[in-house]
């Protein structure tokens, strides 16, 4: 049997040769990644900001009536709802405010939830309620800390990792390209305004783990290069490592994409964000592996020498004795 | 590292057959065959997201539990001083800011107090504080104030009782296996699976069930109290809602009165005059002798029944009632009396518990995310497997059959140690897949580096193993520290997802490195091959 080989041996491309450009390209892409959460915002779900969220799929609709919706639980009286599709186009999550006071009298949520259920299924026959979430303000605001702090600890405890089983340099260089792909992450938040809830926190700390696989893979073998040839120039030896590493970035990735896919088509719609993300993740992580992970070494001077302890005179004269016999 | 003694051989097979065994019965379950009860079944547990339900998340406020200890003081330093035949003699009790004050007015008693109120402190905490402090102040003023020990002891002692009475309550309901967890200082997670409408469950854990009968001033007057003025040692409690009186308020006498928690049984049943739905109450020994003495001494004047510090009725009372048993009426209707029984029955809450989060999943929306999820893993699977396949030939079949295997033992995994399957952690699932792979794509392509360069085909089997392994095991780990964080941090849902990605991790470096391992160098060792494809 003939066997595939997605990449041919042996090939050598100059992969460091664009790092200035692509660095740059990085950095503004997480710079417009940030302007755009922080102008744009994220589509907080009930989760980080309190309030309640009714889960509906209209059953024997193609589509659900989004607008007339509205102007239906608007005119009950409780404010204006947040409500958008998700998964498929006839599912809909209904979002509303908490009313005032409920955070003293929880009775008051209970009322609306039945309040906007009753009207709902009065006036769609077809309508089936999926799920309710009601979240107080108190306890959003603890998910959220929790969640930021979650993010924080896994970036840095992973970074020590690698500073203790590397150097000091590949530490950073991941904590790096963390930061790197979870911005562009979230700026898909902003641009697309998917809901984001604590689901999609488990995602990025799994993208976390996930891009960091790259990382590891090639910092490895830069690592076991840096040993064997002493006296290459960096940007070679890193071209080398990404080289010979090449065949394995393609091989998962292609399997990621292929898992990936399948769970996005064909898997439950309710985590269809949770799902984006992680694949988004996974790709920008690959390539910040090669083009934000390794060139970080060179400008951080990472030589032979950070492995290879220094030779005395006495030790380079007996070792270049050995090798001339 | 290719060797691989009889004994080892032994153990990694019956650890991979007991994985796969172990997840047996859930596989049966998820196609619908029944499993007979009469084996073992460990099963993995389908979360509220998957199988629907409700979740409530309850939260108590602890300073209410502060004034509740204040009273209680107040009342006992009021009972010793009663007691002492008038020796000891106080005036100004007075609670003000969470301290309880009060002046005594001989000052050679003033020792004499201080040992009738030591008795009434306790240990608190692990270093030797009290619950109380004791201070006097010009000579005279007592002031007690609650250490934060012993509020803290306070606080923990309340949310125990509060999830025994939680548990007494759900029970009563008949509910299937619900799930009630202390979480934090103040809180507690109700979990009840199959439960579609809440409200029955939030109100009857809404109801505190404090009931308390307390008598009447009948010495305030209406024009006083409508302006808010209530004679000493009275206070003003409102109607109930749906009383005949509510929106008016009642005074009644503050100490003196009898406590609910001395109660032995409670039924909803009908008042025999009026046939008006009522619930009927039993005292054990010590409440029937002291509603006895009570309505014995205070026959013909009216008094007070308080629930929740507010007033359901306050009937005459026409003659002694000493046969330890009553009736408390209060405009009911056949429900609100029956969810009263039940509340009294399973005793007062020691604190109000307000919801603060609450989740219900529909059961239509968890069945279609678990066979969609299982659709994708399928396709996922099977893809994934075709190309390692095609790429890696006979080092591809043992990465596939790895694979299948893996998934069998997360499953099996999840089974043993009894982990919940939720959303999410559907994701996580699928996701190992993709990267279990991983491990044999470095593995694989590290014998193909290390042919090439030409080394023969057991040392470049050998090597592969080994250099690959570094990176496997770095990668991995750092996958575990992310999922740990998520598990402590994250809440229901996510912790689920987390604890499939441990286990995704653990069982795939075994099954994609041991187990791969351990097939080639049988091969190897059989065939004898001098040259691979790879």
């Amino acid at each position: 049997m003939k066997l595939v080989k997605l990449v041919p041996d042996d090939t050598n491309i100059h992969f460091l040769k664009w790092r200035i450009p692509f660095f740059i390209v990085s950095g503004l892409l997480v710079l417009a990644s940030w302007a755009l959460v922080l102008t744009e915002g994220l589509n907080f779900g009930v989760d980080f900001v309190g309030g309640q969220m009714i889960r509906a799929t209209f059953e024997r609709s193609a589509t659900a009536p989004v607008g007339g919706l509205r102007s239906e639980v608007t005119a009950l009286g409780y404010g204006e709802p947040i409500i958008q599709t998700y998964g498929k186009p006839n599912q809909v999550s209904i979002r509303m405010k908490l009313p005032k006071g409920a955070d003293h009298d929880p009775a008051l949520a209970d009322t609306m939830t039945r309040t906007i259920t009753a009207d709902l299924k009065a006036k769609h026959a077809d309508v089936r309620i999926d799920g309710v979430d009601s979240v107080s303000g108190k306890v959003s605001k603890e998910l959220g800390w929790t969640a930021f702090k979650a993010l924080g600890f896994a970036a840095i405890a992973i970074s020590i990792y690698i500073w203790v089983r590397f150097e000091w340099q590949f530490g950073v260089g991941a904590l790096v390209s963390l930061v790197h792909d979870v911005s562009l992450t979230l700026g898909m938040f902003a641009v697309t305004q998917i809901e984001f809830d604590l689901n999609i926190v488990a995602a990025l700390l799994t993208l976390i783990g996930y891009s960091l696989n790259d990382t590891i893979v090639v910092y490895d073998r830069i690592r076991e290069n840096l040993k064997k040839y002493r006296r290459m120039p960096m940007p070679e030896l890193l071209d080398l490592s990404v080289n010979e590493t090449l065949a394995r970035t393609v091989m998962t990735s292609l399997m990621m994409l292929i898992t990936l896919t399948a769970l996005l088509l064909l898997g439950p719609q309710v985590i269809f964000g949770f799902t984006a993300a992680i694949t988004l993740g996974i790709f920008v992580g690959t390539y910040s592996s090669i083009y934000m992970a390794a060139p970080i070494l060179i400008w951080l001077r990472v030589t032979s020498g950070s492995f290879v302890p220094n030779e005395s005179a006495q030790d380079r004269q007996e070792r270049l004795a050995r090798e001339g016999a | 590292m290719l060797d691989f003694p009889r004994w080892k051989v032994i153990w990694l097979w019956s650890l991979t057959i007991i994985g796969i065994l172990a997840a047996i019965p859930s596989l049966t379950t998820a196609a619908g065959f029944a499993w007979p009860s009469q084996l073992p079944e460990p099963r993995v547990n389908l979360g509220l997201d998957l199988a629907g339900g409700s979740h409530i998340l309850l939260e108590a406020d602890p300073s209410q539990v502060t004034s509740q200890r204040l009273e209680g003081m107040e009342e006992s330093v009021r009972g010793k001083v009663a007691s002492s035949d008038g020796k000891v003699r106080v005036s100004d009790i007075a609670q003000t800011n969470g301290t309880l004050t009060f002046v005594v007015q001989d000052p050679t008693q003033v020792d004499a107090m201080r040992e009738m109120v030591l008795p009434l402190t306790s240990g608190a905490g692990l270093t030797g504080q009290r619950d109380w402090k004791i201070e006097v102040v010009d000579g005279t003023r007592f002031i007690l104030t609650p250490t934060p020990e012993g509020i803290a002891q306070a606080v923990t002692q309340a949310m125990d009782t509060a999830v025994e009475v939680v548990r007494k309550r759900i029970d009563a309901l008949g509910t299937r296996e619900p799930t009630i967890i202390r979480q934090g200082d103040n809180r507690i997670v109700v979990q009840v699976p199959g439960l579609q409408d809440p409200a029955a469950l939030k109100s009857l854990l809404g109801q505190t069930a404090k009931l308390e009968f307390k008598l009447v001033d009948t010495t305030a007057l209406p024009s006083d109290i409508a302006k808010g003025i209530v004679p000493p040692g009275s206070e003003l409690v409102p109607f109930a809602p749906g009383s005949p009186q509510a929106g008016t308020r009642l005074a009644v006498k503050r100490l003196g009165g009898i406590r609910g928690d001395t109660l032995t049984n409670a039924q909803q049943s009908n008042n025999q005059q009026t046939n008006e739905p009522v619930v009927s109450i039993t005292f054990n020994n010590e409440g029937g002798a002291k509603f006895a003495k009570l309505t014995t001494a205070n026959v013909n004047k009216p008094f007070a029944i308080i629930l929740d510090g507010k007033v359901l009725s306050a009937p005459n009372i026409n003659e002694p009632i000493i046969g330890g048993t009553a009736q408390i009426s209060g405009s009911f209707t056949a429900q609100s009396a029956n969810q009263l029984a039940i509340s009294l029955r399973s005793g007062a809450l020691p604190v109000d518990l307000k919801v603060v989060e609450e989740r219900t999943v529909g059961p239509d929306l968890g069945a279609d995310s678990i066979r969609k999820g299982m659709i994708a893993m399928l396709v996922g699977t099977v893809a994934v497997m075709a190309f390692i396949f095609f790429t890696y030939g006979r080092f591809g079949v043992y990465a596939d059959i790895a694979l299948v295997i893996n998934v069998l033992m997360i499953l099996g995994v999840m089974a043993i140690v009894n982990t919940t399957l939720t959303l999410p952690g559907i994701a996580g699932f699928v996701l190992t897949i993709g990267a279990a792979v991983d491990a044999n794509v470095l593995i694989n392509e590290r014998i193909r580096e290390e042919r090439k360069r030409g080394r023969r085909v057991v040392q470049a089997v050998e090597m592969g193993y080994k250099e690959a392994s570094r990176a496997i095991y770095d990668a991995n780990i750092t996958n575990i520290i992310a999922a740990v964080l998520m598990f402590l941090f994250g809440s229901g849902p996510v912790k689920g997802f987390a604890v499939v990605l441990v286990i995704g991790i653990m069982t795939s470096v075994f099954t994609a490195m041991t187990m791969t391992r351990l097939w080639v160098s049988q091969w190897l060792r059989k065939a004898r091959p001098s040259t691979i494809e790879i």
